[in-house]
């Protein structure tokens, strides 16, 4: 059953954020016989909760509290005070993520040699590599379920699959199917298989889908080793004064103060507010916010190179029945700068229901232009662009001057310019979209802008020099010892992949890590 | 609409038309902290709610009916879809001093420009292009940017406007697609 520790317990650790890094952290640790105490800023809301309804469902589940953007991206310019569509309640947004679980390319481990130096960018090799990570990702896969993996059979294509499918073996692409996803093909892990419901973004109601909502969270507390407190935020990392962490204060769900004692923290609340956690914890030994010697918090921030493709054809397609993300185009996630830009892109379905596509296949558009484009809605089919984006160093999370939270504490701003290479791979994925749909008879494309951004990284990077981030190969930051960075803001550099799959696995390493270091009295 | 013959540069218009955008989304999240009503598909109970903060009066609701639809022009739709939207957004801005007096003078400028430009208030002009056109002229205040805004989410958020464009809205209660079609298309060639 689930544990509960004392605030004055010194030997826990402390985890901050439930999503696919911290709930995944947290049992990972619990099933080594490791106390810890996981803080989530959100409420606990249940599969049996969700509601397949889309602005409702973003009520319940999204992270609202205000945030500022600035930057070039049109994401500044439609949604100016909600930079990220992530999720604020226990597992995160593994609640709300499609699945879609792939691997780094090895070459993707490795940017700044495979690219060069391109001008603007603060391209970094990661501290590790594809064959060091290829058995984390077979234990990531293995508890994720990712079907197409391990002898997994890969789901039924629905309607939105077959359509893209079809256009993509008309372009001669090669590596398409219905992809790597952690969701049930077969009833798994006392989990049922997949019903084709869709709302895979409003959260999983059969729960076929992994989150750590209910399998590692559960799991974790089994083992009497972790306790879960929700609608705990915290406010702010302390440290003694020789520089290692001794705790955190964090409001509860009345706002109340409260401090629990740590022997270790990890953050993992995404890549807007850890390192917004880090800025906060300034103090007169680290002035410019905590483990920021190298000035990297904050900086680097990724969101890939996004984007989306709906196509309207003659007859009905129904994209919204059945798995949201159904399936994958891999061909163009090759590096080939023969097309005028660094690194490449995945080709998803993706699907919105009619309040969605009203807010977001457009954004501020009306007249009959628009309304004709929604009444095609049930013969349209849509795809989402991942593509790798460019570290740049400005590209940054920072505290706004003035504005503050419900806490008293400065929001974060989100500053992001879209780098020329960014852009180039934009226009060539759209151009290759639109084609994908018009080789099978679409009688309109429609490019829609980029949603607030579901991918966050980079933003607490990992280097194998001090200087050039702020955690190592373990994502233990270079300043202080006991305190760790578990989610994807430890990421070098973005990849292609949708990053759920590379930060479970990174998590599972770490906390071998951690266990190893601990069992030793290192940390 | 942003089709792929359109320049992906930012022109004026543009620009304006996304900072719409974010009000939309900036609106919605709103309607909870506003007014205690949840987002969640419109019900009748919702519509009946909103009506008893509503203070625009019958000329008004009809202009702002006109409006909803010149908007968002779906033929198929019946009147009512549009005039329950505006009774949503009339009942949420009224119970704000400011937002209040933004709908009340912005339906009387939406009139005036519509005299200059065409002679007649707005909801007396009997041709679609004449209105358009009245509002094309005031696509950048910020009367317009808000009715948009709100509108995109309360028109499109009704299971009525949904089944006509077609769309099953939730389907966990019915057991999903897997039995119901997912995978039923017939046209594509192999």
């Amino acid at each position: 059953m689930a544990a509960k520790f004392d605030l004055n317990d010194d030997s826990v650790v402390v985890v901050i954020g439930s999503g696919a890094g911290g709930g995944t952290l947290s049992n990972e640790l619990a099933q080594k016989g490791i106390n810890v105490v996981c803080l989530e800023a959100g409420p606990r809301t249940e599969n049996w909760d969700f509601v397949n309804d889309e602005w409702a469902s973003f009520d319940q589940l999204a992270w609202k509290d205000k945030r500022t953007t600035s930057g070039t991206w049109r994401v500044a310019k439609d949604f100016p005070n909600l930079p990220a569509w992530i999720v604020k309640s226990v597992g995160g947004s593994t609640v709300h993520w499609a699945g879609a679980s792939l691997r780094f390319h090895d070459h993707e481990f490795k940017a700044r040699t495979t690219y060069g130096d391109i001008a603007g960018t603060s391209l970094l090799d990661w501290p590790l590599d594809g064959a060091e990570m290829a058995p984390w990702y077979d234990k990531a896969e293995i508890k994720m379920g990712t079907n197409g993996t391990h002898g997994l059979p890969r789901l039924p294509g629905n309607n939105n699959y077959k359509v893209m499918a079809a256009g993509a073996k008309k372009l001669g692409y090669k590596e398409f199917h219905t992809g790597n996803m952690s969701i049930n093909s077969i009833p798994r892990d006392e989990r049922s298989s997949c019903l084709q419901i869709g709302f895979c973004f409003q959260g999983c109601k059969s729960g076929a889908k992994w989150s750590t909502l209910y399998t590692e969270i559960p799991k974790g507390e089994a083992t009497g080793h972790l306790e879960v407190r929700p609608d705990s935020q915290v406010l702010r990392i302390e440290h003694d004064r020789h520089g290692k962490v001794t705790g955190v204060v964090y409001a509860d769900a009345k706002g109340a103060h409260q401090r629990q004692k740590a022997r270790l923290v990890a953050v993992a609340g995404n890549s807007i507010e850890s390192p917004r956690l880090l800025l906060l914890s300034e103090s007169s030994l680290f002035k410019d916010g905590l483990a920021n010697s190298s000035g990297q918090v904050g900086r680097n921030y990724m969101r890939h190179t996004t984007g989306s493709v709906f196509a309207v054809f003659e007859k009905p397609v129904h994209m919204y029945r059945g798995t949201t993300m159904a399936g994958i185009v891999r061909d163009e996630s090759r590096h080939d700068t023969k097309r005028g830009y660094a690194g490449g892109f995945e080709l998803e379905t993706i699907s919105l229901g009619v309040p969605f596509a009203a807010a977001f296949l457009n954004p501020g558009a009306w007249g009959r232009d628009f309304t004709a484009a929604m009444d095609g809605y049930s013969r349209m089919a849509g795809l989402w662009i991942v593509g790798e984006d460019m570290p740049q160093a400005d590209n940054r999370i920072s505290l706004h001057p003035t504005e503050k939270d419900q806490f008293g504490l400065a929001v974060p701003n989100v500053h992001y310019d879209d780098h020329k290479n960014d852009e180039a791979m934009r226009d060539d994925a759209f151009r290759k979209g639109a084609a994908l749909y018009e080789a099978v008879g679409a009688k309109r494309t429609i490019l829609t802008p980029p949603y607030p951004s579901t991918h966050n990284m980079g933003t607490n990077r990992m280097s194998e020099k001090p200087g050039d981030g702020v955690v190592n190969r373990w994502g233990q930051t270079h300043d202080v010892p006991n305190l760790f960075v578990s989610d994807g803001s430890q990421f070098t550099t973005s990849g292609a992949e949708n990053p759920t799959l590379t930060i479970v696995a990174l998590a599972i390493r770490q906390a071998d890590h951690i266990a190893g270091r601990m069992a030793k009295n290192e940390i | 609409m942003n089709d792929r013959d359109q320049s992906p540069s930012l022109d004026r218009r543009r620009f304006l038309r996304q900072s719409a955008g974010a009000a939309a989304l900036a609106g919605a999240i709103g309607m909870l902290s506003d007014t205690g009503v949840a987002f969640a598909a419109l019900t009748d109970g919702d519509i009946a709610a909103a009506a008893k903060h509503a203070t625009a009066g019958p000329a008004a609701t009809k202009t702002l009916t006109v409006m909803a639809r010149d908007l968002y022009p779906h033929d198929q739709l019946d009147d009512s879809c549009y005039r329950n939207a505006v009774v949503v957004i009339d009942g949420k801005l009224s119970q704000d001093k400011a937002t209040k007096a933004l709908l009340h003078h912005g339906v009387a400028s939406l009139d005036a420009a519509s005299k200059k430009l065409k002679g007649k208030p707005y909801a007396a002009l009997a041709n679609e292009a004449d209105r358009v056109a009245v509002l094309t002229s005031i696509e950048e205040t910020p009367f317009f940017q808000k009715v948009r805004g709100e509108m995109v989410v309360a028109l499109y958020n009704q299971p009525g406007v949904w089944k006509t464009l077609g769309y099953e809205g939730p389907s966990a209660d019915q057991g999903g697609y897997i039995h119901r079609g997912f995978n039923d298309i017939d046209w594509l060639q192999s």
